[in-house]
């Protein structure tokens, strides 16, 4: 537990500082402070979703539908305030936590209850979510000028110099370090996902962790929907259309397992930030954004080749000349 | 200590459990005192795991009651059952590599503070005062993973003290510990008995049983058979009760007529696991190989049948020199390898029996890569025949079928494959008395057909029973090679354990 | 395992005839389910019987139910492969690459085919020569190969495929039946004899079911799970062909989606996700009831994105309603 900083973290902000340098070689603007809280701004969606990803890879499952339930929800108060134009803006938060928290727990409560796997689960769940975008908007979009100027001016307001958006992501991470190190939930998360049978025995009810996982990201993926169509002022039914792949992208980057059990708060933030540095990056040294697509990829590819290669135990060590002298 | 410990903590009375088509649990009883420690003796499929299962509140009885303190009371989850003071102790770890050991020891119930947090100064404090109780000589913030197993159910023991727990269950405790280790575990029960626990002992060991046991209970079928003073009964009357007949440890004459050489082996090695094995195994011949638990015998013989890579060694077959890189090579070559873990590495769950049996023979029973079901069956019906095999139709999942009978399964699929050398991994590991003579009868049938048998076995009287001449390995390396006269008890653990004169190390 | 009355037991081969077997079977109750709803849309409609409009319908399924064969094997064995979508969206970006370079039909199939196949290899050497799980190696390659489209074709389209390109995607083998339907049906019985008649794919359940004792039972997994990523890639390629074919054109964007509706096909065809059970006729079937469920809708003019409402709940409907069945059982026998 006291270990100094993870050698895997380690590695991935080292990469991130390099790539960043490589950057600042071709244009320095990029490393400007101000620059960088823009890109950091831009990342807020990014890592908010990646933490709820998370806590949802490490018991074992996987959440396809966050970008649909970000889309929903986000279509969904975006329409309220158009009808509510005076509905006070934590009360718009509070009921995109809601709904977001309601599509996570139709995720959980299948998975949980009828033992479905997540990701045939979430792969029927994403469809339906953006189907229903279209039947309550009926295909219309909500412009900016539909929208309130409380509604879209929250994220973007200014404290301490950085925007609202930056400031939730932040939150966010502080909340989740705090959980995932030092609550039971948090800990029976690493727990179900490290070893699920022993669970069992320890007290701990494997699916309704799980349940509280899809929960808390569908929460999140609604705070975000809010936070997505107030800070772009509008809505329809594509938006963030194919987010869920950069989301899970974000944490494999960061390290963390497929197989459940492994995997920190750092290496989701830094992951998504990983990302989100390529993405700003690109239109700055002329590399035209439709290579994002294919960089994100390579990107999961090499994480998770290198996740495999530093968790592969090595065989049993019994040669007494190879031995390491242990407990 | 026995003299005022009438009450049993926890009483279980009339006790049954069914599942569809199987009655696992009829009506038995088992009681456990405090400060004594209770063997639950029986067979493979007597209803141990099933009383272990219902003692720790994973399964809920359908008839019967427990009683703790002689209060009926009814256990709806493990938590439960933890709560009344039950915890167990299992073969495989119940515990978590990615959390330290302070953490194992506390989840489920970690001290909090004011905010709902987890405190963990005063967790870990608890947990040091524990670790130190018990002797553990490691800190409670190492990270799980890096523990053996040894130090993992001290782990698991500090998880039980922490929860007060009154009753320990302890499920074939020392199957994967040393000589040393199991020691250390004596003594650790002997200091929790001194604390008024009651501790339930499970184990197949009879000398262990007769070494730190109190009293005994045995179920035989799912049913009571009897109880008592441990110090009332011999080992012959226990294994009386617990097959229903008298059997002796009588291994099967066999001919010490063996042809010439079938299978060389010559400088095996391994970066990590073994080095420089090298043996010459005959025709007819049963080739035992002894070591403690961790030598290396398993990871050799899983080289030797392709499943990982030697750095180097060399491997003649009737004279040629085989390249072996995958099991297919091997079985190819005639070497087949029935494992240790029936269940992961050995039947295949999900496919019917016949097409387990057929599996490695498909080249046989299929034309030109098309499949031949009447072949299948045919074959199957000879082995299953042959090793007499119990289930209701040859297209049974083999899933279905009891621990023995899938036993029967894999060795069928393997002699299916007309081997030369059949090496078998702890073959009589976990099962019964009853079943282990006809495991037994069976290997020396094999060897007098001609077959070569390479018997990896831990168990004394087996390997001295049974084998013809029996190689001793230590730490990945060959030390001795004994047979006749040489080969002896106290030979061999002298060699395995590495020690000059062997003193208290024998049992019996 | 003593026998105080020692006869010689036979142990019969089977319990049960063909016939129940096959009653009892997911296949069985999914073919009902197509049968209603071949039924309901002809009440609902009036141009569903129309014998064009059925064929035209079978556009609906067919490229996707050549994938799903190669995909449901896959599945069965325990892996899977999320970019089947992108490999046909990197073949036909190919295809339209070779097009601006005056490729005529036969190399444009070479291409295409070519293309699929090293996507598959790609994939095949990430996961069993590297020993990567599956579900992240074609999440990542999904991006890739999609990635690579659009860094070559950006927003723009490919157009300009030659006459007789179109003959697959578009054309006819006789009256109503078109040459994808040909296709559907050879591949259908290849991948039928392929997984229930051979080896091959008796190793294929093997594995799925349990790769460790797979292994230990002599059969070369890492080789069999390489074949089946080649496979699932070269009938991509083959889609791509298709569809290519049928639109006249590419963007990077095409297919776009398709990879879950392969795998809903396969689930509902009765495949396990965990892998270890399934069967060719289950995905066929599985393929009408799509084909019908979207037809239907389309000639009641639901626009797609409603219809995919409809899919995700079929994918969920077929696995929960079984589970919420025996749950019910279950609760009724306490």
């Amino acid at each position: 537990m006291l270990r100094m900083i993870p050698v895997r973290e380690a590695i991935l902000g080292s990469a991130i500082l390099a790539l960043m340098l490589l950057i600042a070689s071709r244009f320095a603007g990029f490393i400007a402070p101000s620059n960088l809280a823009n890109v950091f701004n831009d990342t807020a969606p990014l890592i908010i979703l990646a933490l709820g990803q998370m806590v949802v890879i490490l018991t074992r499952c996987i959440d396809l539908s966050v970008a649909a339930n970000l889309a929903l929800t986000g279509m969904a108060v975006a329409m309220i305030n158009v009808a509510m134009p005076d509905l006070p803006i934590p009360v718009i938060i509070v009921i995109a936590i809601l709904l977001g928290a309601a599509m996570g727990a139709i995720n959980g409560v299948l998975v949980w209850k009828l033992s479905i796997p997540p990701i045939v689960v979430t792969l029927g769940t994403m469809t339906i979510f953006r189907g229903i975008i279209f039947l309550i908007s009926e295909g219309k979009w909500v412009n900016s000028h539909e929208m309130s100027a409380a509604f879209t001016g929250f994220p973007r307001a200014e404290i301490l110099g950085l925007p609202v958006l930056s400031w939730t992501a932040i939150l966010t991470v502080i909340v989740f370090g705090i959980m995932m190190a030092r609550t039971p939930l948090g800990r029976s998360i690493f727990a179900v996902g490290g070893n699920p049978h022993a669970a069992v025995y320890t007290g701990i009810n494997v699916g309704k962790t799980q349940f509280l996982a899809f929960v808390i990201s569908g929460a999140l993926a609604g705070l975000t929907g809010y936070l997505w169509v107030a800070r772009y002022a509008v809505a329809y039914v594509d938006i963030a259309g194919g987010f869920e792949l950069e989301v899970v992208a974000a944490c494999v980057i960061g390290g963390i397992s497929i197989a459940g059990g492994i995997g920190s708060v750092g290496g989701a933030v830094l992951g998504a930030i990983f990302l989100g540095v390529v993405k700003n990056a690109l239109p700055v040294i002329n590399i035209s954004p439709f290579w994002l697509l294919a960089i994100s990829g390579s990107a999961i590819l090499i994480a998770v080749a290198f996740n495999a290669q530093s968790g592969r135990k090595k065989g049993r060590i019994i040669l007494k000349s190879e031995e390491v002298p242990h407990d | 200590m026995t003299a005022h410990q009438h009450t049993p903590i926890v009483s279980m009375d009339m006790i049954t459990k069914t599942f569809p088509g199987v009655k696992a649990l009829d009506q038995v009883k088992l009681d456990l005192y405090p400060g004594q420690v209770t063997a639950l003796v029986g067979e493979n499929g007597a209803g141990k795991s099933t009383t272990v299962k219902i003692l720790t509140g994973i399964y809920t009885p359908n008839g019967g009651t427990i009683r703790i303190d002689c209060e009926a009371v009814a256990f709806s989850s493990p938590n439960v059952a933890s709560e009344a003071g039950i915890t167990a102790i299992q073969q495989e770890t119940v515990l978590f590599d990615e959390l330290s050991v302070g953490e194992n020891i506390f989840i489920g119930h970690a001290p909090r503070t004011p905010f709902g947090l987890i405190d963990t100064t005063k967790m870990h404090s608890t947990a040091k005062a524990l670790l130190d109780g018990i002797g553990a000589p490691f800190s409670s913030h190492t990270p799980l993973r890096d523990l053996g197993i040894a130090n993992k159910h001290l782990v698991a023991i500090a998880r039980a003290l922490s929860v007060d727990a009154r009753v320990v269950i302890m499920d074939e405790p020392t199957a994967a510990l040393s000589h040393k280790e199991i020691e250390e575990l004596y003594e650790l029960v002997d200091s929790l008995k001194a604390q008024g626990k009651a501790i339930l002992f499970i184990s197949h060991k009879f000398d262990e049983i007769f070494r730190i046991v109190d009293r005994y209970t045995v179920f035989r079928d799912g049913a009571f058979v009897g109880d008592g003073l441990i110090a009332d009964i011999d080992e012959n009357a226990l294994v009386k009760m617990m097959v229903g007949r008298a059997v002796d440890q009588i291994f099967p004459d066999r001919s010490s007529a063996t042809g010439e050489d079938v299978l060389q082996v010559v400088g095996y090695s391994h970066p990590t696991e073994f080095a420089d094995i090298g043996f010459t195994l005959k025709r007819g011949e049963i080739l035992g190989f002894y070591g403690l638990v961790g030598a290396g015998r398993s990871e050799f013989m899983q080289a030797l049948f392709g499943i990982t890579k030697p750095s180097k060694g060399v491997c003649k077959i009737n004279g040629k020199i085989k390249i072996i890189r995958s099991p297919a090579d091997a079985v190819a070559n005639g070497i087949v390898y029935v494992p240790e873990d029936r269940g992961k590495q050995g039947a295949i769950i999900g496919l019917p029996i016949f097409q387990n049996i057929s599996l490695p023979s498909l080249g046989r029973t299929s034309h030109n890569g098309f499949l031949r079901l009447a072949e299948e069956f045919k074959l199957a019906r000879e082995y299953a025949e042959r090793l007499d095999l119990r289930a209701a139709s040859l297209d049974q999942d083999v899933g279905n079928l009891s621990g023995g009978n899938q036993q029967k399964v894999v060795i069928a699929k393997w002699l299916a494959t007309q081997p030369q050398v059949i090496i078998l991994d702890e073959p009589t590991k976990g099962i019964d008395i009853g079943s282990k003579a006809a495991v037994h009868e069976f290997m020396a049938e094999l060897a007098a057909l001609g077959l070569s048998v390479i018997m990896v076995s831990s168990e004394i009287p087996e390997v001295i029973g049974m084998s013809d001449r029996v190689i001793v390995m230590r730490d990945g390396l060959i030390v001795a090679e004994l047979s006749d006269k040489e080969l002896t008890p106290e030979n061999l653990v002298r060699h395995a354990a590495g020690i000059s004169a062997a003193k208290q190390l024998i049992e019996a | 395992m003593t026998d105080t009355n020692a006869q010689t037991r036979m142990i019969p081969d089977r319990l049960d005839s063909r016939a129940a077997r096959v009653l009892r079977s997911w296949e069985a109750l999914l073919l009902v389910v197509a049968i209603a709803i071949f039924v309901a849309n002809s009440f609902a409609s009036p141009y569903f019987l129309n014998v064009w409009n059925l064929s035209d319908a079978t556009f609906n399924f067919t490229e996707k139910a050549m994938i799903a064969f190669a995909m449901a094997m896959l599945i069965i064995a325990g892996e899977i492969d999320l970019s089947v979508a992108s490999i046909i969206a990197l073949a036909s970006t190919a295809m339209g690459l070779a097009v601006q370079y005056g490729a005529g039909t036969p190399e444009l199939v070479v291409i295409g085919l070519t293309v699929g196949l090293l996507c598959g290899a790609f994939n095949a050497v990430f996961v069993t020569v590297l020993g990567l799980p599956s579900i992240v190696v074609t999440i990542g390659t999904m991006s890739l190969f999609r990635g690579i489209s659009y860094v070559i074709l950006g927003d723009g389209a490919f157009r300009g495929y030659p006459e007789s390109f179109a003959w697959f995607g578009q054309g006819y083998v006789y009256w109503v039946f078109t040459v994808e339907m040909l296709f559907f049906v050879i591949i259908a019985v290849f991948y039928g004899i392929l997984l229930h008649k051979t080896n091959f794919g008796r190793a294929v359940y093997a594995i799925g079911n349990n790769p460790t004792g797979a292994l230990f039972s002599g059969i070369r997994v890492q080789r069999v799970k390489f074949m089946l990523f080649l496979l699932t890639g070269l009938m991509s390629g083959i889609a791509a062909i298709c569809l290519t074919s049928r639109l006249g054109s590419t963007r990077p964007s095409i297919a776009t989606g398709m990879e879950l509706e392969v795998v809903t096909m396969v689930v509902l065809g009765g495949v396990n996700i965990l892998g270890g059970s399934g069967s060719i006729p289950g995905v066929v079937i599985a393929a009408f009831v799509m084909g019908l469920v979207t037809f239907g809708l389309g000639l009641l003019n639901v626009p797609g994105i409603v219809m995919s409402i409809f899919i995700g709940l079929l994918l969920i409907g077929v696995i929960a309603l079984p589970r919420l069945w025996a749950k019910i059982a279950e609760r009724k026998a306490q």
